[in-house]
């Protein structure tokens, strides 16, 4: 296969970027995208140029490092795929592709593709998780957990926190990635006791870290290599609402 | 020098509480006088840093990914064992721990692997404390499933993503401890080289990956938990980043190096398709409960695998193995798909495949029980190769996957040098010449939960709090040697790009010191390994500049280290003349062709002391016994 490729080159943060254009020839339909990639960097390092930064590591779509807008859509054409597991028969030969960082005021570009998503680290930091400590835990059947919420909270924590969520919403919003981690905790007994108070400190600081607002145009479901669902979107709401009714001390982020 | 692992003395399922009992404590006033460096963010890691944090140390966590919920622990799929017996199928904290010294080929310390097995319960707990939504039956309890190397069912899991699911409970406590400000998180920063202070580990020194820039970090005691060297093969089931350098610059810095020719060959990966390839996908041993291995009883068969009727199929796992059939431990599994793949009975246009075949499993429980068993795998399977598993058998080969080998430390998780410690898979003790598949997640948690809370007071008890500062001159040195070695790299400006030297190690690696390894091999590497490190030096290409985002760069370095490392592994292999575990020499097996061990000459560890990269490095023992295990041959039959 031969491709013509349009990437974003930014050099730093403060930078102009702009799409520079490569040619991606002898590509192998086996490929996976990122493969793709690596040839064309071999190629370009070989012309003595610098080649294109991007993020990835485990390359068997878990580790949630890889993050490209392909053709306009976060992790390219294929459903719940990341740009790793995406191979190169899904496109066509003699084709163009266009290849982006992703783009969201909370997601500062650092070089060419790659984007910094300290913001979400910080949501889950907020209060993203069940505050026990190590050791001093009952017996882990001691606290029965149905096999329906057990399902329901394994759909929602298999978010990667790749942020392709925030990528494809036209307000940038991260709230798809912080209500898989609001039901995922809820859906269980043990995250019961702070659920209230979890779900008014993460989503103030998914404000704070300037996401925006939820309007419903679940492109973030469409993007989510996971299946992460909608529906966790309406669960966040729900305890959020109930959270209010029962007078949960909203903390501020520091 | 005959090293001591300091084991305490004892009935076995008594050592462990009565080392507690010796170690000295730090006050939790004293606590915040104290600073650790944990370096790496994956399961040892975080639970680490999480843990010392909470306790009220002063930690400073460093990784290079972007975010400490990235570390290749999440890439883990198949479970974590526990020895609580909760299907009451004979299963016990003994029977773990025995199954774990078997399986790793006793070439594991007793002490260690018996203390792995009592945690191994106290993890499962605080894990579901945690949050992880492991499996649960109908009536709300845990579910289990078996992994190879056990004959019980004692695997516990959150579908096809169990690493992932532990991960993501330590790096909730780690989230915790950052928000109360007891960790300082450094992502995207690795670490390049390890500073001594009069002998004792003091603290390192780092990249930056962001901006470049060369930095010092002082603390009390350091924690590497860097995982394993896997990707000294190029291809391997590890990501692209996991790397060997963290470890091997402090055994440049005298840490010994122990068993590092211990390395896992995963038998049920995807196979390789072409020279593009940059990674090596693993389907989960789990699938081993409900798939088939077989290959066409006819050499060179390139029927489509629904055309191969029954009895023109070989089923070499059960009929070798009837006892553990398709869940023979993974080095043994491994060795048997080679060799009918190596005899001709290979499946697919490479020949390099066996099928997993699901068509029994699938007419037994339905298709349904298998997808809310497996169907991530499945669907991985799907978008790497296009074709579905549920109706024709996936094709899988062995690939690199884990180190058993790591740096050698004490029963106290501490390296020979004092002050620096070893979690994880960055260490060697707990897995001998092979590790059992859920036993990594199981080991990784329970150093760095259960372990160094309590052996890293000790040491720091005995210590001054803020020893050395960063304006101590040996930082000064350290800062000074890898900008030299950073200049180095960058001035080459040869023609091979750092990913050709890599594949080329890989294949020489693969080639020479992977799954079957002979003496002739062996030496082979030795020669070879070492000109293509002078090529490397004389002819690499590292494009851009040293102070700012430059992944070839970070490769460089990495592979520059690859090429030192690979040395000393091919060196152990061929010092090691038997056949154990994922270490096997074609000069050393049985009549039917298992391994043949030897006992009687290297029933110890071999830990290595660099001396100069133009030297070799000495050799240091430490001999293994076996008091509660009788030391015998190894039978899966």
């Amino acid at each position: 296969m031969n491709l013509t490729l349009f990437v974003w080159r930014q050099k730093g943060p403060a930078e102009k970027g702009r799409l520079e254009q490569f040619n991606a020839k002898d590509i192998s339909p086996e490929m996976s995208f990122l493969e793709m990639l690596d040839t064309v960097n071999e190629g370009i390092i070989k012309d003595g140029k610098e080649p294109i930064a991007f993020d990835h590591d485990c390359r068997e779509g878990i580790c949630g490092m890889c993050s490209q807008v392909i053709n306009g859509v976060p992790h390219g054409p294929q459903e719940k795929t990341t740009v790793c597991q995406l191979h190169m028969r899904n496109f066509k030969d003699g084709g163009s592709i266009y290849i982006e960082p992703w783009r969201a005021r909370a997601f500062p570009v650092i070089k060419d593709l790659i984007v910094d998503r300290s913001a979400l680290d910080r949501i889950i930091q907020a209060g993203g998780y069940i505050s026990v400590h190590t050791g001093g835990v009952p017996d882990a059947n001691a606290v029965l957990v149905s096999n329906d919420d057990a399902d329901a909270a394994m759909d929602a924590s298999e978010c990667i926190g790749c942020g392709a969520c925030v990528a494809a919403c036209p307000n940038g919003s991260a709230m798809l990635f912080t209500a898989s981690k609001v039901t995922h905790l809820a859906m269980l007994p043990q995250g019961q006791v702070e659920a209230a108070r979890r779900v008014c400190v993460m989503t103030e600081a998914m404000t704070q870290e300037g996401f925006g607002n939820c309007s419903n145009h679940y492109e973030c479901q469409a993007a989510c290599p996971k299946g992460i669902r909608v529906q966790f979107i309406a669960k966040l709401n729900r305890e959020f609402i109930r959270a209010q009714f029962k007078g949960a001390r909203r903390e501020s982020p520091q | 020098m005959i090293l001591d692992g300091k084991c305490p003395s004892g009935p076995l399922s008594e050592k462990w509480d009565k080392r507690c009992r010796e170690l000295k404590l730090v006050s939790p006033a004293n606590k915040r006088r104290y600073k650790i460096i944990v370096v790496g963010a994956g399961l040892a890691g975080a639970s680490a840093a999480a843990t010392l944090g909470e306790l009220g140390y002063n930690v400073e966590a460093f990784c290079c990914q972007d975010s400490p919920r990235r570390g290749h622990s999440i890439a883990a799929q198949g479970g974590i064992n526990a020895a609580k017996n909760y299907p009451n199928d004979g299963d016990s904290i003994f029977r773990l721990f025995h199954d774990t010294v078997k399986g790793g080929d006793f070439r594991s310390r007793e002490a260690n692997v018996y203390r792995l097995a009592m945690l191994s319960n106290n993890i499962i707990d605080q894990c579901v404390a945690q949050g992880v939504p492991f499996a649960r039956d109908y009536a709300g309890y845990l579910d289990n499933r078996s992994f190879g190397g056990a004959q019980v069912s004692r695997t516990f899991y959150a579908r096809g993503q169990t690493g992932q699911q532990l991960l993501l409970g330590a790096y909730g406590a780690l989230s915790r401890q950052i928000k109360a400000g007891s960790v300082r998180l450094h992502p995207r920063t690795e670490m390049l080289d390890l500073v001594l202070i009069d002998g004792e580990a003091k603290g390192i020194t780092v990249r930056d990956l962001v901006t470049g820039k060369i930095e010092s970090y002082s603390a009390d005691a350091v924690c590497l938990c860097t995982g394993g060297y896997a990707n000294v093969f190029n291809l391997s089931t590890n990501a692209m980043g996991s790397n060997v350098t963290a470890t091997y610059r402090a055994y440049k810095k005298g840490a010994f190096f122990a068993n590092p020719c211990f390395t896992q060959i995963h038998p049920t990966c995807i196979p390789v398709s072409g020279d593009h390839q940059s990674k090596l996908t693993l389907m989960s041993e789990s699938l081993r409960n409900d798939g088939r291995v077989w290959v066409p009883k006819m050499k060179g068969d390139k029927r489509p695998a629904h055309e191969v009727p029954e009895a023109e199929r070989d089923y070499f796992l059960e009929r070798r193995y009837p006892g553990y059939g398709n869940l023979a431990p993974r080095d043994i599994a491994s060795r048997a798909v080679k060799e009918v793949c190596d005899e001709g009975f290979g499946a697919g246009s490479s020949g390099r495949g066996v099928y997993l075949d699901f068509a029994d499993a699938l007419k037994r429980v339905g298709k349904e029980k298998i997808k809310e068993r497996y169907g991530n795998l499945f669907e991985m399977y799907e978008k790497i190769t296009g074709e579905d598993a549920f109706k024709q058998p996936m094709r899988i080969y062995p690939a690199p996957h884990y180190a058993m080998g790591g740096l050698w430390v004490d029963y106290d998780l501490q390296s020979n040098i004092p002050g620096l410690f070893v979690l994880g898979e960055a260490n060697f003790s707990d897995h001998g010449a092979n590790r059992l598949g859920a036993s990594a997640l199981m080991q990784g948690l329970a150093d760095g939960y259960f372990i160094i809370p309590y052996t890293i007071a000790d040491y720091l008890a005995r210590t001054t709090p803020g020893k050395a500062g960063t304006d101590n001159p040996e930082f000064k040195k350290s800062r000074e040697d890898v900008e030299t070695f950073t200049k180095k790299l960058l001035s080459v400006k040869g023609r091979k790009t750092v990913n050709e030297f890599h594949r080329e190690l890989g294949r020489i690696m693969w080639d020479n010191v992977g799954m079957t390894r002979s003496e002739e091999g062996l030496k082979r590497a030795l020669k070879l390994v070492p000109e293509l490190r002078a090529e490397f030096l004389e002819n690499v290409k590292v494009p851009g500049s040293g102070a700012d985002l430059n992944q070839e760069l970070e490769k460089a370095g990495r592979v520059a280290d690859f090429l030192e490392f690979a040395e000393l592994m091919a060196r152990d292999a061929l010092l090691r003349n038997e056949s154990c575990g994922g270490h096997f020499r074609a000069e050393y097996q049985m009549p039917d062709g298992e391994a043949k061990r030897d006992d009687e000459n290297f029933c110890y560890v071999a830990a290595w002391e660099f001396s100069g990269i133009d030297n070799a490095p000495e050799l240091h023992k430490e001999p293994l016994k076996f008091e509660n295990i009788e030391l015998a041959a190894r039978s899966y039959k």
